[in-house]
């Protein structure tokens, strides 16, 4: 516990008192100034300052126990195909996180414990200072960068300070040319998928066809074009990225309600066969895949903005930010059977774009 | 037919041929029924006693809703208070009265699943008794849901088929998730492999029907396979706080973890005890 006062201090050459703000027209409120300063229990009872200390460096003492102790656990917790379980949890991220959580947070505590209740705590005035260099030193700098300035002769040289103008001008068409590599241009890429007459109904993963007797009212299936699932000489026709490109446009879900419910647009009477129609999983919205329906109602909830579409009034929107219908695939019945597309989609499917206008 | 019996006979030798072909048939038919159909007389006494049963219970717990002869009832509205339950099968009902959410307690936007009220029989006894309405799915068998003796590649199967169709609505690791208007699809904790599987085959409330037409029932039994194999796994990472992602994540982020460093904060700053005793010397 020092008695000594800190005293406030200029900053050397630079502290001018010119620079000082002087109050124009006196200060219409008094200065306060500080408050007598008042001691701590520490500062004036040896006992509390003993028991402070031992406080602190009890925290730090258990710091290094916690320390010690996510080395042990992280020898000693298993981890990877059979790991080490305590009451359903893994033991070693728990283990690993709280002890050296603990460890840090001790330092912490105690570091800012010692602060409070045994360092300095008398207050002081520290008084600002200019942010501005001193006059010589910016002087300096001027006079250095003129004598740069008259020394490369630019006012001097005009062929070289033009070519150098030049330079830096056409060094802005590498930066104009590259712009291309964020296309090409999509085209009608967005317009199409790869539905088509005839493709066949497939449900998702398993990839069979789907016979109109085998749904029931109320039936949901997420479906795909059987072209997914094909293959053309041993190989499959679809893999890959171009599998995934495909998908994210072709993914459909198809759902059977009583033909009593459904209202079908002009146009689109013998879109569904016997109460089976079958939509774009894709959201009009911003794209999310979508197949959280409601049987009883009809409605089809997109979970990531809540846009909710009527699946027996042409995939309408009835709420949420979606602008667009969920765009209907024509589907009619095979010669063995299976439901097949009428064509492909006759609107763009996914999210408004562009050029779509 | 007794033209063409007619036609046909005047041409064969004996006036009596075409009776002999009906009557032939008739019992090459009925011969052919009894033997194939799985139904044999003994058990039918028994289910008809069975049926019996059922409606009685029927009439008793159920018919107040859903109609006298399970016709279901219509509101003024024109909405429906008790849904008709021809056809929904046995099935159906071996899943909303097995799991409780059968008698309701008070009318509401979703039946909600709680303690069974009747015993295993007389649950059998009133799916036979709706059965008996109309032909729907029946009460799926051990062997079709049992996964005790699936494989590695049957969980990672029916992990693809939930991501596909269930993860929208019952949530990735099936912890369930709300629906508009104050419906929501449940969590599958605890639940039994059948009445998952019944779940799908019968499409309750705003579930869809998963027919087994269309998701095959060996694809039924994988899906049940991820579903217990997630819910048997550890969680190695720590709490899952519920497995509902960001939303309680970012929650136990904010209160606790942006809560604890303001109360740090409050600390740090905070004037410490000030004593009115002199400085010692």
């Amino acid at each position: 516990m020092t008695d000594q006062k800190i005293l406030p201090t200029g900053h050397g050459d630079d502290h001018r008192p010119s620079s000082e703000v002087v109050p124009a027209y006196g200060d219409p409120v008094a200065d306060p100034g500080l408050a007598p300063h008042e001691p701590r229990p520490t500062d004036v009872d040896a006992r509390a300052e003993k028991r402070a200390e031992r406080q602190i460096a009890t925290m730090f003492g258990l710091s290094s126990v916690f320390a010690l102790l996510f080395v042990i656990s992280y020898f000693l917790f298993k981890i990877g195909p059979d790991p080490t379980i305590i009451g359903g949890y893994g033991a070693s991220n728990i283990a690993l996180g709280v002890f050296l959580g603990m460890a840090l947070l001790l330092i912490g505590v105690g570091a800012i414990q010692w602060a409070r209740k045994l360092m300095n705590d008398e207050e002081m005035v520290e008084m600002r200072h200019p942010a501005a260099s001193s006059d010589e030193d910016r002087l300096e700098a001027v006079a250095l960068f003129n004598a740069g300035v008259s020394d490369s002769g630019i006012g001097r040289r005009p062929l070289i300070r033009n070519s150098l103008l030049g330079a830096f001008a056409t060094l802005g068409l590498p930066v104009i040319v590259v712009l291309r590599d964020l296309g090409p241009l999509p085209g009608n890429k967005l317009a199409h998928t790869v539905w088509k007459k005839g493709m066949r109904l497939t449900n998702d993963v398993a990839g069979t066809p789907i016979k109109p007797e085998e749904m029931e009212i109320g039936q949901l299936v997420n479906g795909e074009p059987e072209v997914f699932f094909q293959e053309k000489d041993g190989v499959p026709i679809f893999e890959g990225t171009p599998l995934l490109q495909a998908k994210t446009k072709a993914a459909i879900i198809i759902v059977r309600m009583k033909p009593d419910d459904i209202t079908p647009a002009k146009g689109r009477e013998n879109w569904g066969v016997e109460g089976i129609l079958c939509y774009s999983k894709i959201c009009t919205h911003v794209g999310c895949p979508i197949s959280l329906w409601e049987q009883q109602t009809h409605h089809l909830l997109c979970p990531c903005h809540q846009s909710t579409f009527d699946l027996a009034d042409n995939g309408k929107v009835i709420f949420g930010p979606a602008a667009r219908s969920l765009p209907q695939l024509p589907i009619m019945v095979d010669s063995e059977g299976y439901l097949v597309a009428q064509s492909d989609f006759t609107e763009p499917v996914g999210p408004s774009y562009w050029e779509r206008g | 037919m007794r033209l063409l019996t007619a036609r046909l006979s005047a041409k064969r030798r004996s006036p009596i041929a075409g009776f002999v072909v009906v009557l032939l048939g008739l019992l090459v038919t009925g011969g052919a029924y009894a033997v194939l159909s799985p139904a044999s007389a003994a058990t039918d006494q028994a289910s008809q006693s069975t049926v019996t049963q059922g409606r009685s219970l029927f009439l008793v717990g159920c018919s107040s809703c859903h109609g006298l002869n399970g016709e279901g009832i219509v509101t003024k509205r024109g909405t429906q208070y008790g849904p008709p339950l021809a056809g929904v099968g046995a099935a159906a009902v071996d899943f909303q009265v097995g799991t409780g959410r059968m008698p309701m307690a008070s009318p509401g936007v979703q039946a909600q699943k709680k303690k069974v009220v009747y015993s295993p029989s007389e649950i059998t006894a009133l799916a036979a008794y709706v059965a008996s309405l109309a032909p729907g799915p029946s009460v799926p068998t051990t062997s079709e849901y049992d996964t005790s003796n699936t494989d590695n590649a049957a969980v990672v199967r029916g992990g693809k088929f939930w991501r596909t169709n269930c993860t929208a609505c019952h949530n990735f690791a099936a912890a369930g998730g709300a629906l508009p208007g104050g419906k929501y699809a449940p969590s599958l904790k605890g639940v039994s492999e059948k009445h998952i599987f019944e779940a799908m085959l019968t499409g309750p409330q705003q579930m869809p029907v998963f027919s087994n037409g269309v998701l095959k029932p060996s694809e039924k039994r994988d899906v049940i396979a991820y579903v217990k194999s997630i819910q048997a796994t550890p969680n190695y990472g720590g709490s899952p706080l519920g497995s509902l992602g960001p939303v309680s994540e970012g929650l136990a982020g904010w209160l606790i973890g942006i809560g604890g460093l303001v109360g740090f904060a409050i600390w740090i700053a905070s004037h410490s005890v000030r004593s009115k005793k002199g400085v010692k010397a």
